[in-house]
């Protein structure tokens, strides 16, 4: 049985999504999806593979097109907004991809200048090196800016990463599976490191896993997409009390 | 099938014509199209020069017994300086440059694809289409054509020291020969349609790299395509182009 939403202390919504459906050819993803963030949480989508978690928050940044619905970020409904404004609101809202997308041909130093010079920050211009350090410090690599991707590890390549992520202070951050194949270990300290970004930065993100651990440490409240829908929302310790099967499968 | 040709041949000119719509509009990525440039031209060099000195050296020595046959040994520089201007050097030089920067160009846009870094791109405000693909199209278009230059000279002096393998031509006589034949009637045309060369070796490879499905598969099989294709459409232009140069009696 679907529990009902948790209404979170603040209750101002960043990111509104009704109605939303996205579907590839004959298949069927996102059936009618629903769901609010408000300002300063953590929301895990949480949903097996294959489920349109990934389509979900590609459709929120304008990667994708949905189908019908709207997605509203931050007073912007996302299908009407011009080229232009996307990369402007591109500015406030952060993704993380599953797979780095560390671009292989430049330095760490020059893919996190790389969205700080696209969008002509001039004022900015003057301390690239500083907002470098910070972003590389918050990360915990502060000596890592003349490296090349392929030398780093894969954790230190997800902080990277998410430096990038960072260098331009976005409001909204998206994380999409942020700790899939890396150890136990180095996904508590990616854990650690999203919930260091919401306490110093008061970001409001929303977080693909299917990591449990992850979830359990970071979320504010959890989403539960199943068949394309928003199945149940809650916080992790109200859901894995759930009697239904299909949230609890996942606590297990 | 042909319904599955018609449609590819449909996205290609889709894709083509997006490039002049965003060919012309700013932000222009100078530094992109610069660095392009010097991978594209500056790191083709020496494979041009070596493939294009084979070539010169090559069609003389096998040009050289017909020509002794009929008494008219003293033809051959002519006669190898209008193949090679003509034909051979723009030909091999396209194919050479279909195979290293076609394929290459194919492979990187496949990869980065897949790893999801023209996404990223989009995220970070930036037109994947304008950083990636005009950029690149544009040093193709432009370098290729230097490189056909390059490859002229080349095979000339491959050529020249083809002659002197089995007589005596000297420097003077085989260039004055090379420079008497030689017309602009035939090194224009060739040149003209090495840009056309170049800008199907570019096009063609970001194309195949900017819509590799998913996968290392993909990948392979974009550098793949991105050669086949190329190389084809390169004989194609070749043809169409002696079909012009025929009509405007320049042959």
């Amino acid at each position: 049985m679907p529990i009902p939403e948790t209404i979170t202390s603040n209750n101002i919504s960043v990111i509104s999504i009704k109605d939303l459906c996205k579907s590839f050819g004959s298949n069927v993803v996102l059936k009618g999806f629903k769901m609010n963030l408000y300002k300063g949480e953590n929301l895990v989508v949480l949903g097996k593979s294959g489920s349109g978690k990934s389509v979900l928050i590609k459709c929120i940044i304008g990667l994708l097109q949905a189908d019908t619905g709207s997605i509203d970020v931050m007073g912007n409904d996302v299908a009407q907004l011009s080229t232009e404004d996307l990369d402007k609101l591109r500015v406030k809202v952060g993704f993380l991809f599953q797979s780095n997308a560390l671009y292989d041909s430049m330095t760490v130093r020059e893919n996190l200048l790389f969205p700080l010079r696209r969008h002509w920050l001039k004022n900015e211009k003057n301390n690239e090196n500083e907002l470098i350090t910070e972003a590389l410090t918050n990360v915990g690599l502060p000596d890592t800016a003349n490296l090349m991707p392929a030398e780093l590890s894969g954790g230190m390549r997800k902080r990277i990463a998410l430096a990038r992520t960072l260098i331009l202070k976005p409001e909204i951050i998206l994380y999409d599976e942020p700790t899939t194949g890396l150890d136990p270990i180095t996904g508590r300290e990616i854990s650690n490191l999203m919930l260091d970004i919401q306490k110093k930065y008061n970001t409001s993100s929303i977080i693909i896993s299917h990591d449990i651990n992850c979830v359990k440490l970071v979320s504010n409240r959890i989403v539960m997409l199943i068949d394309g829908a928003c199945y149940a929302t809650g916080t992790y310790e109200e859901l894995k009390a759930s009697s239904d099967q299909k949230v609890k499968q996942f606590f297990i | 099938m042909f319904r599955n040709i018609l449609i590819e041949i449909g996205l290609v000119w889709r894709f083509t014509m997006r490039f002049f719509r965003e060919v012309f509009r700013p932000r222009f990525e100078f530094y992109e199209f610069v660095r392009q440039c010097f991978y594209i031209g500056n790191k083709s060099i020496p494979l041009v020069a070596v493939t294009a000195f084979i070539m010169g050296l090559v069609i003389t020595i096998q040009s050289r017994p017909t020509l002794v046959e009929f008494g008219a040994q003293a033809w051959l520089p002519k006669m190898v300086s209008v193949s090679l201007i003509r034909e051979i050097a723009p030909v091999i030089t396209a194919l050479i440059c279909a195979g290293k920067i076609g394929s290459g160009i194919g492979a990187e846009l496949g990869s980065m694809k897949v790893m999801e870094q023209i996404d990223a791109m989009d995220v970070s405000g930036t037109n994947p289409y304008k950083f990636l693909v005009v950029t690149r199209v544009m040093a193709t278009t432009l370098m290729i054509p230097l490189l056909a230059i390059f490859a002229d000279a080349i095979s000339l002096y491959g050529a020249y020291l083809g002659a002197n393998i089995r007589g005596v031509v000297s420097w003077n006589l085989f260039w004055n020969q090379v420079f008497d034949t030689i017309v602009f009637g035939d090194f224009l045309p060739s040149f003209i349609k090495t840009f056309f060369f170049g800008f199907v070796i570019g096009m063609i490879g970001c194309y195949q790299g900017f819509n590799s499905n998913k996968g290392t598969e993909g990948v392979g099989q974009s550098a793949n395509s991105a050669v086949v294709t190329s190389s084809l459409l390169v004989f194609l232009i070749d043809l169409l182009a002696v079909q012009i140069t025929d009509l405007m009696n320049l042959n």
